[in-house]
């Protein structure tokens, strides 16, 4: 009998070394006579424990990690295929705290199931929302999004059924579903892990939303810095018309749904869902002034359903149990889980994906384990690049939408990246004006000009010209940008900048 | 001549297959670039005329997204990762130790012709910061040693 073996083909683990660990287990296994059969899942997101070799044994997952090449003989021959003890043995993956805690909803199967596997995806209730949703109208349809509390998860939370409301009740003889897929925000990686890992949930969740709104064609608008993804997706797309689960007839139900990935080329911008189309269309990412509504006159001025990869992906679920099983989680507006990410100092990295509620503190300490340096957390910045840096007497602010706003913060997409006390918050102030100057798309003044000017003032304070003086200007300047911008990259770069001078003014050089 | 030629055999190629695509200009781009490394200037006129735009817009649109060169890459592109995440784990001291290790700054090609250094603003790898990309491969929790062997890797196979 041969043994299943996984290890993770997710980039991140990849960038750990997951593909030689895979190659190498291949090739021991072969010398010991031990057939194996090696499948290559998603991560399930603890990255501090990639490359992580899991071994089923009765049924039961054990792991082992973080393997190493040089492991992998020696893993072998102590018995890993009957997972025997070893100084890297985890127990039962599902067992490890950090993902037994965990309320796994939108990444039910990831790191589970062989990703590019129709097969498997069936075989783990992938495709029964789609079912569902072939027995209801329209309406219903929406409805059951709209009474799931789900609100966009790329970061404005914005109310999902809402938009797909207004695109039902729009009537064109085309309408279109983008997949905002251009996860540029640091510190965010949730998206890049669905379609790696999972990506039929996404490509079932766009279906679902063009037979909601009536629209016939779909892109996935995936950013060109995640190459791993654009293959994943694109072998699951081609799967997906094989077993007629795209195109034409969809299960013989009539309904038609096409689906196409484009790639971005490296601007920031154009993850804000106007300069998304106008690249789509073959243009410049500059922003478009609203209204329109893209949900009226959106991509080729058609009404157009722009949603990001997480809120797409939360909908299988939401048509397969139901919205109030969805609404049941959550807090306060704040309905359902949300997946966020742990990055940049800390001990335990990866994907927690959790009911809104938790605080902040019990993230950062009960499942990121600290700092990765031992020092102490400086400074939290939630929410991407835009998002507000949070001192040490915010940490019990609870993950929820309008905690986070009261606080003049932003939960965004559910990125966290934490600094440890190394960290130099105006260095970072001046960085986040030098990223607005690199990635405006130049149409409104306030963004295109102030971000330069913004740069110019910080490497100013930070020198120790006329300090005092320039702290006035930065302040002018940043209400500029939050009142005057077109977008959220002019309009929220000041959050950064004006929560790093707030919370830590001696890094600034000045008093309180 | 001949390489001119099965250039030019190229950009037609790519041209006639994609033209006919709804917002057909960025696969198009994305077509040249993969297949020769870069969007040669001379082929602005030909699609600018397949597209039925200007000139300008077609240049327009290659120089707003950072991705796209107008000029031959090194043999190897790298890419750091700029972003908070990645500056949080050390990046900027990597940041350094690349630029001097390879002797240019970000857009500028080793004149070895191996290496082209360019800048990135988040791989998705924020798990594993600080990461840098190197052709299609990411690497994770890069240290200033790992980039140096890995560097060598790459100049050994050369």
């Amino acid at each position: 009998m041969s043994i299943t073996i996984y290890v993770s083909a997710d980039s991140s683990a990849v960038s750990l070394g997951a593909d030689r660990v895979a190659a190498a287990l291949v090739k021991h296994a072969q010398e010991r006579n031990i057939e194996i059969n090696l499948v290559r899942n998603g991560s399930r997101g603890m990255y501090w424990l990639e490359p992580l070799v899991e071994v089923e044994v009765n049924g039961e997952r054990l792991a082992y990690g973080p393997v190493q090449v040089s492991d992998v003989a020696n893993l072998l021959d102590s018995g890993l295929i009957y997972g025997r003890k070893h100084p890297l043995f985890l127990g039962a993956t599902e067992e490890i705290p950090y993902f037994k805690k965990q309320q796994r909803l939108t990444f039910a199967r990831v790191g589970i199931t062989d990703p590019v596997s129709l097969e498997d995806y069936v075989a783990h209730d992938g495709y029964l929302g789609l079912a569902n949703a072939l027995k209801m109208n329209q309406t219903e349809m929406v409805k059951h999004v709209t009474d799931s509390g789900l609100r966009g998860r790329g970061g404005a939370a914005f109310p999902t059924g809402i938009k797909w409301n207004t695109v039902l009740n729009t009537p064109s003889e085309q309408k279109y579903i983008i997949c905002n897929a251009d996860e540029g925000d640091s510190g965010t990686f949730s998206d890049r892990m669905i379609m790696e890992g999972d990506p039929f949930v996404l490509i079932e969740g766009m279906t679902i939303a063009g037979l909601a709104v009536g629209a016939t064609q779909g892109y996935i608008y995936l950013r060109v810095e995640y190459p791993h993804a654009h293959i994943a997706l694109n072998a699951a797309i081609a799967k997906a018309y094989k077993a007629n689960y795209l195109g034409e007839n969809i299960q013989g139900s009539g309904k038609t749904f096409n689906l196409e990935v484009r790639l971005g080329a490296g601007a920031y911008v154009c993850g804000e869902e106007t300069s998304l189309m106008e690249s789509l269309e073959g243009k410049r990412g500059l922003v478009r002034f609203k209204p329109p509504l893209p949900a009226i006159s959106g991509l080729f001025g058609k009404p157009t359903v722009v949603n990001n990869v997480i809120s797409l992906a939360s909908v299988p679920v939401i048509l397969h149990k139901g919205g109030e099983y969805y609404r049941d989680f959550g807090m306060g507006r704040s309905r359902g889980t949300l997946p966020l990410q742990l990055a940049g100092n800390l001990k335990h990295t990866g994907l927690v994906e959790v009911a809104f509620g938790m605080t902040l503190r019990e993230l950062l300490y009960d499942f990121g384990g600290g700092s990765a340096t031992g020092k102490p957390i400086k400074a939290v910045q939630v929410g991407g690049p835009l998002g507000a840096y949070l001192p040490e007497s915010q940490f019990d602010t609870p993950l929820d939408y309008e905690a986070f706003a009261a606080n003049w913060t932003v939960l965004g997409h559910g990125g966290v990246v934490a600094f440890d006390d190394t960290a130099n918050m105006a260095e970072l102030a001046k960085y986040s004006m030098e990223f607005c100057a690199a990635e405006s798309c130049g149409k409104c003044t306030p963004c295109r000009i102030g971000s330069t000017r913004g740069y110019e003032v910080m490497d100013d304070i930070i020198n120790n010209v006329d300090r005092e003086k320039n702290i006035v200007l930065l302040r002018s300047l940043c209400d500029t940008l939050l009142n005057g911008s077109l977008c959220a990259l002019g309009g929220m770069t000041p959050y950064p900048v004006l929560s790093a001078l707030n919370h830590f003014p001696e890094d600034f050089g000045v008093d309180a | 001549m001949t390489e001119l030629n099965a250039q030019q055999q190229v950009i037609d190629q790519t041209i006639a297959t994609l033209k006919d695509k709804p917002g057909a200009l960025l696969p198009i781009l994305h077509g040249l670039q993969d297949a020769l490394g870069y969007i040669p200037p001379h082929s602005v006129a030909d699609i600018a005329k397949a597209l039925n735009l200007s000139r300008a817009e077609v240049h327009g649109v290659i120089s707003f997204y950072h991705y796209f060169r107008d000029t031959p890459p090194g043999k190897h592109t790298i890419h750091i990762c700029r972003a908070e995440s990645c500056q949080a784990m050390g990046s900027t001291q990597l940041e350094s130790h690349v630029k001097s290790t390879l002797g240019i700054d970000y857009h500028e090609t080793t004149a070895d012709g191996q290496f082209s250094l360019e800048p990135v603003y988040c791989l998705g790898n924020c798990a594993c910061s600080p990461a840098i990309q190197i052709d299609k491969e990411i690497y994770g929790r890069v240290s200033n040693e790992s980039f140096d062997a890995i560097i060598n890797e790459l100049g050994a196979s050369a």
